[in-house]
């Protein structure tokens, strides 16, 4: 898999071949609180850049999960829909959100590196 | 008026407490554990709430006292023994809830427990009822500290000998720190508990012991699922002055004597709701699944007919499912009744459930 990009909605992408794995930093889960919904889209569903893709729900509000890329949904992580309450444990790893089959490889070039989203977190501390 | 803070807040922040804006205070939201295990420290061991920004207001005065407050309050104040406590409201001339608040008899009058968001504006109203013989106060120096869980009655009692004795809804004064202080066996999450009510410069000691007793910080986040779980309204959201006692399925904090013999604001009403029902009640709703049903969202009945809304919602932690309590239109309140929630523009499957969801302990 490529390295993790990240994008100001605290999202992260990692490509392997032209599928990107799409989940939610460290970083939102803290900011989030103990998560109890997720809702993730089904395979087949198109999704433009930065566009409405997934759910999350903490104890305290309901947000929005944006793709940070556009492309075909290919699969929705169901083990997080029925246990949300993991994505706290590993959000970017076994708790990815969604997988998609991307359009164009170039809209990664527009999201921040490791290095550059901790700066970014860090100067936007909410 | 700047944004206030309570006594504790120094304390609050060195428990590692997120701080949100409240009617007018910086409050904690959560401490370092987050809400969930907060929630269940509470539930299985015990936790201490600040609610300092919660009004304490005495009223004192003679025997038309009892008369004066019983025209906006439905209790059965003449009959109210010393040191005991009722859950009741402040009622305006249509009988709509101006505020939801617990009141006990004292050795000179009353004290009354208001709601931090509603209590300038509740003394203002209680106020135009009281006549030259009456005095009151609200008194900003003392703090307001929930003891709450089943562990609470064992760990107070070491320090404050005395409490495990009190019943649920029924207080006394007791001596701590060379000081005198009230405590009665009351509570906003379901559990047995206390809430004490000490002088702003002792409850750092309070605080200090508690916490070495392994009793944990709780924040608003759980007071807010704690009090869901356990079918309890939280004025503002659930209740309001457009609703009153009976649409809001509280009509057994009318005390019987006052459902008869009426003399408070917005009786006719009442008493004509009492006997023909009303239009719309407040419900328990169960979400089916995992979604959960925020304040505002629209209740359709089975044939997608609107027949109502949701006032909180939440994922309970002891009940590990999403919970929620809102207002239908009667013919849809029997238990049981499917019901449709409309979440980001889709239907979901719920349920009219009881309340409430978590079964109290109270000790009576």
């Amino acid at each position: 898999m490529s390295e993790k990009k990240f994008s100001k909605k605290h999202e992260w992408v990692s490509l392997e071949g032209d599928i990107a794995t799409v989940g939610i930093t460290k970083h939102a889960t803290e900011m989030l609180g103990d998560i109890v919904f997720v809702e993730v889209p089904d395979a087949g569903k198109s999704i433009e850049k930065e566009g409405q893709a997934a759910v999350v729900e903490s104890t305290k509000a309901a947000s929005d999960v944006y793709s940070p890329i556009s492309g075909e949904v290919t699969e929705g992580n169901k083990a997080i829909a029925d246990d949300p309450g993991s994505v706290n444990g590993d959000p970017e790893g076994a708790s990815w959100f969604f997988k998609l089959k991307i359009k164009n490889k170039a809209e990664l070039d527009s999201l921040m590196s490791k290095d550059e989203y901790d700066k970014f977190c860090k100067e936007n501390p909410n | 008026m700047g944004v206030q803070k309570t006594a504790l807040y120094d304390l609050h922040k060195s428990l590692g407490a997120k701080f949100v804006p409240f009617a007018g205070y910086e409050m904690p939201i959560q401490y370092r554990d987050g809400i969930v295990k907060e929630h269940i420290s509470t539930r299985t061991h015990a936790g201490f709430f600040d609610v300092s920004h919660m009004g304490q207001f005495f009223l004192e005065g003679d025997e038309s006292l009892v008369e004066a407050l019983e025209k906006i309050i439905p209790s059965d104040l003449k009959s109210l023994q010393l040191n005991h406590s009722k859950y009741s409201f402040l009622l305006n001339d249509n009988g709509g809830i101006i505020d939801d608040l617990i009141i006990t008899k004292t050795n000179k009058g009353f004290c009354i427990i208001l709601n931090a968001a509603c209590k300038e504006n509740d003394i203002k109203h209680i106020s135009k009822f009281l006549g030259k013989n009456h005095s009151y106060f609200l008194n900003n120096d003392l703090s307001l500290i929930a003891l709450q869980g089943p562990k609470s009655v064992e760990i107070l009692e070491k320090l404050i000998p005395g409490v495990s004795e009190l019943k649920f809804m029924t207080g006394n004064n007791f001596s701590y720190d060379s000081e005198s202080l009230y405590i009665t066996r009351s509570g906003y999450t379901g559990e047995d508990g206390f809430e004490i009510s000490i002088s702003n410069k002792k409850v750092k000691n309070l605080i200090d012991f508690l916490i070495k007793n392994g009793v944990k910080p709780i924040g608003l986040g759980a007071r807010d699922t704690l009090r869901l779980e356990a079918g309890l309204c939280l004025y503002g959201h659930d209740l309001n002055e457009k609703i009153n006692p009976v649409e809001a399925n509280l009509k057994w904090a009318i005390a019987k004597k006052r459902k008869e013999a009426g003399g408070f604001n917005g009786w006719s009403k009442i008493k004509n709701l009492l006997t023909n029902g009303s239009e719309k009640i407040r419900v328990g709703i169960k979400p089916e699944g995992k979604v959960i049903a925020r304040e505002n969202t629209k209740i359709y009945s089975y044939n997608g007919e609107e027949i109502g809304f949701v006032t909180s919602g939440t994922f309970g932690p002891s009940v590990n499912r999403p919970v929620a309590m809102g207002y239908i239109k009667s013919e849809f309140s029997e238990i049981g009744t499917s019901i449709q929630l409309e979440i980001r523009g889709k239907k979901y499957e719920g349920k009219v459930s009881e309340l409430p969801f978590y079964k109290k302990s109270y000790v009576k």
